[in-house]
């Protein structure tokens, strides 16, 4: 018999679970990761945050727990307090009851259930054809979740200047100007994914004021908080502004990295509105999505945040481990840096600790990223980007090295 | 500009400037945002909460409880974590079609230790967040690549989310005669009238066993002739199957149509189900399969799955398929599953009989065998609507207006008052 789906094309792999994938097959024992973004300790070891293993105690103990369903939007105690996390403790937008959520696989998922309600519900019924923004560069999957979600129009904005590596400041906000009325623009709370570049808390406000008068739609990706300074509230000042300006908006939480809970898919769709009523009747069509594509969210992952989010001592203590992890990003950048000046390789690179959080967009070309993945065995994106947690002080000499080579020797 | 420039520049966490010369916009983006209908189920389940009645049975629920009406968690499951627990495992990231000890096992599950299909590698099998996440990434796909035909054929009835997930897929809905209201079982030859019709290349589902909402399976003679006519009008047969195990205590027996129609050379979607045979409900544990014509053709599916699921959530979460595949990998704790999954379906079969046994103890000369012979956790009791609203307004046993009751919500301790009640309505 024929086959049905005998013309499905080989799809070309992910390129990110790509260079993870190339990096394990690599003999080389010198070799070194810096693709995919997940935080290593000093040794090059995942890290379990000692506040996750002690709740994951707690919840084994405990017997009155079960398996059952979570309710369609998620763990209740789950969604208020993550929204906490990124609203503040006393903001006045949850005083007001305008505030709600949905819990979501990831920073993924909430991104997704929050495009797909985007689609149905946002600047007329149905409009597929509005825009959406997204930074150039951005998280490679921004562009798809948008797509995928039925959006005929995802344009990018002006972000990262490659020559001055910084951020374009005039461009972004000329693309903010031009932009279609009600244009979705996707906005990364902090640490940037992937040039590390933000704006500053001025820059924020002029983006605000325009994005205000342009009527345009306000999605935060926040899938760092606390990653790039260390600080929770730092790291949630632009969100937080943007709400004292009024605006009703997204923001979608992983909590992949700062719980070290990668693969339980712990995420949060935060969704600020004028008013409870508007938020009721939100809320209400966003159980219909989740129905149709997960029905509801998995347990495990949200619960160990919960209980920790809402334990004073638990909490405190995850506030350290999240230091720990941000301290340790920003040794590794001030050694990379001091390392290539030693080392006289030519250009500037103070960008290295200017930049924010887990990753660097190096500068490097394409031609200089080859070389040092087929001649160094030190794996990055294509772009440039190097994940600063793949660094460690062991290896730290032989990436500054090749770097240093791959500068001087490639063009 | 003039902020620029200005001296006063905000430097403090914490402290904002005071809401500018903008006044709070009265309008909202939301304001022609209809309210939802409240989903039906749930409904059932709120209305039940309320009810102050001590005697009160929600027999909504399609989750399973022990005889106090409690929910369960087996006893290999609590193994299975505690095992876990003691490897210390990370939390990296599992790839987008998932963990691959938990695939295989799950693959095996379903077509069977030594099926020729997992030997040739021509089956690919992606976890998925339990079985709404595979219908889903299932509809998607066929939505994407089955272009040749876009409808899906449902048994008349069946879950309430089918329709709603093909539909937003993008596919179109048609239906399939099912279930016989007047006998409470099968109506064979309406539904082999039906399928006679579809055009070639259409989705039909099946539900492999314990159909929802009815409960009620078609027999292994009237499977091999659905079998036989599904494959001369050429369809594309999507299995659904959520209660492996759950149907009759014995996981074999309850994948013999899966089993059976791949034999035939179908070559079928499937999703699986975790969330009751296992107990899992919670941790959202499922898996999609993709029965192809050989290894290569399954890359070439694979490849393209993932590139569904990477939009929608990257990847699924570790917790509940980790103990799952401890559970299938680990002999004895394979084995005390599949007692506890026995005894879960033992359970509701003995509450089957005593429930028509107390219906015959009040006096009832109704005909509820059909009470007994359907499968699973639900029972489609014949209950008219307004019989239902009478029952549940008058003795505080909630369930669904169609007549659907969950088993899992009778025990020893309520099944004589539930027949009360229902005697008292269909009197």
């Amino acid at each position: 018999i024929m086959s049905l789906f005998g013309e499905v094309p080989q799809a070309t792999p992910v390129a990110v679970f790509k260079v993870t994938n190339d990096f394990k097959e690599d003999p080389n024992p010198k070799k070194v990761n810096l693709g995919v973004g997940a935080y290593r300790t000093d040794e090059g070891q995942p890290w379990v945050l000692p506040v996750v293993k002690k709740v994951e105690k707690i919840i084994v103990a405990d017997d009155s727990l079960n398996h059952e369903y979570l309710p369609i939007l998620g763990l209740p105690e789950f969604r208020s307090s993550a929204s906490k996390i990124a609203l503040g403790e006393d903001s006045p937008a949850i005083q007001e009851n305008r505030v709600g959520a949905v819990q979501c696989l990831g920073g993924t998922g909430a991104l997704k259930i929050g495009a797909e309600f985007l689609r149905r519900w946002y600047n007329g019924n149905n409009n597929t054809r509005t825009p959406v923004y997204v930074s150039a560069p951005t998280w490679e999957n921004h562009n798809a979740v948008f797509v995928n979600a039925g959006f005929e129009d995802v344009r990018p904005y002006k972000y990262w200047d490659a020559e001055k590596r910084g951020l374009d400041l005039s461009g972004f906000l000329g693309d903010l100007e031009s932009a279609p009325k009600h244009s979705i623009f996707v906005l990364h709370a902090c640490a940037h994914n992937p040039t590390g570049t933000d704006p500053t808390h001025v820059e924020w406000m002029q983006v605000a004021e325009v994005m205000k008068r342009r009527k345009l739609f306000v999605f935060f990706d926040s899938a760092y908080q606390g990653f790039a300074s260390g600080c929770l509230d730092k790291d949630a000042w632009a969100v937080r502004y943007f709400i004292t300006q009024g605006f009703e908006m997204f923001c979608a939480q992983s909590f992949s990295k700062n719980f070290g809970l990668y693969n339980e898919r712990v995420g949060n769709l935060t969704i600020v509105a004028r008013d409870p009523d508007n938020l009721k009747r939100v809320l209400s069509q966003m159980e219909k999505i989740v129905r149709v594509t997960w029905s509801n969210p998995p347990s495990q992952g949200a619960r160990l945040v919960a209980v920790t989010l809402n334990n004073p001592e638990l909490f405190s203590e995850w506030k350290d481990n999240v230091k720990t992890m941000a301290d340790r990003v920003l040794s590794m950048r001030a050694s990379l840096r001091a390392k290539l000046e030693a080392l006289e390789t030519p250009g500037t690179w103070d960008h290295i600790t200017q930049q924010i959080g887990m990753f660097s967009f190096t500068g490097l070309n394409p031609n200089q990223v080859e070389y040092l993945i087929k001649e160094k065995s030190i794996y990055l994106m294509a772009s440039g980007r190097i994940n600063m947690c793949g660094l460690t002080t062991k290896n730290i000499d032989y990436v500054a090295e090749s770097i240093h080579e791959s500068v001087v020797n490639v063009q | 500009m003039a902020l620029l420039k200005s001296s006063k520049i905000i430097s403090t966490v914490g402290v904002y400037p005071p809401l500018g010369a903008f006044s709070i916009r009265a309008s909202s983006w939301w304001s022609e945002v209809q309210m939802g209908p409240p989903d039906p189920i749930l409904g059932v389940s709120e209305a039940y909460k309320r009810d102050t009645n001590p005697k009160k049975i929600n027999l909504g629920v399609g989750a399973y409880r022990d005889d106090q009406g409690k929910p369960f968690v087996l006893s290999c499951v609590r193994k299975a974590e505690a095992q876990i627990a003691a490897k210390k495992l990370d939390k990296e990231y599992l790839a987008i079609g998932g963990l691959g000890d938990f695939n295989k096992a799950c693959a095996k599950l379903a077509l069977g230790d030594d099926n020729e299909v997992i030997k040739s590698g021509r089956n690919i099998t992606v976890q998925t967040i339990s079985g709404t996440g595979s219908l889903r990434i299932g509809a998607n796909f066929l939505s994407r690549f089955h272009t040749e035909a876009r409808e899906v054929y449902l048994p008349t009835p069946s879950w309430g989310n089918h329709t709603p997930i093909f539909r937003d897929a993008g596919m179109q809905l048609k239906a399939y005669t099912y279930y016989d209201p007047k006998t409470c079982g099968f109506d064979f030859q309406g539904a082999l009238n039906d399928i006679s019709k579809i055009p070639a290349k259409s989705v039909i589902m099946l539900h492999a066993c314990a159909h929802n909402p009815t409960g009620v399976d078609p027999r292994p003679e009237q499977w091999k002739e659905i079998a036989e006519l599904v494959k001369k009008r050429n369809l594309l047969v999507f299995f659904d199957m959520a209660y492996q195990g759950f149907a009759s205590g014995d996981i074999d027996r309850d994948a013999w149509a899966v089993r059976y129609f791949i034999e035939q050379g179908h070559n079928i979607l499937l999703s699986q189900s975790f969330a009751k045979n296992m107990g899992l409900y919670g941790e959202r544990v499922g898996g999609f399969t993709v029965v192809c014509k050989d290894a290569e053709e399954a890359k070439r599916v694979e490849s393209q799955l993932k590139i569904l699921i990477r939009p929608i959530y990257s990847n699924p979460p570790m917790n509940g398929a980790r103990i799952a595949a401890t559970i299938l990998n680990t002999p004895d704790l394979y084995k005390e599953w599949l007692g506890e999954v026995h005894g879960m379906a033992n359970r509701i079969i003995t509450m089957r009989e005593l429930l028509v046994a107390n219906l015959k103890k009040e006096g009832s000369t109704k005909n509820w065998q059909h009470v007994i012979d359907q499968i699973g956790m639900f029972c489609f009791t014949g209950l008219k609507p307004e019989q239902v609203e009478r029952l549940t307004k008058e003795f505080s046993v909630y369930m669904t207006k169609d007549g659907r009751i969950s088993m899992a919500g009778v025990t020893s301790g309520n099944v004589g008052y539930l027949a009360q009640g229902i005697h008292s309505v269909t009197k």
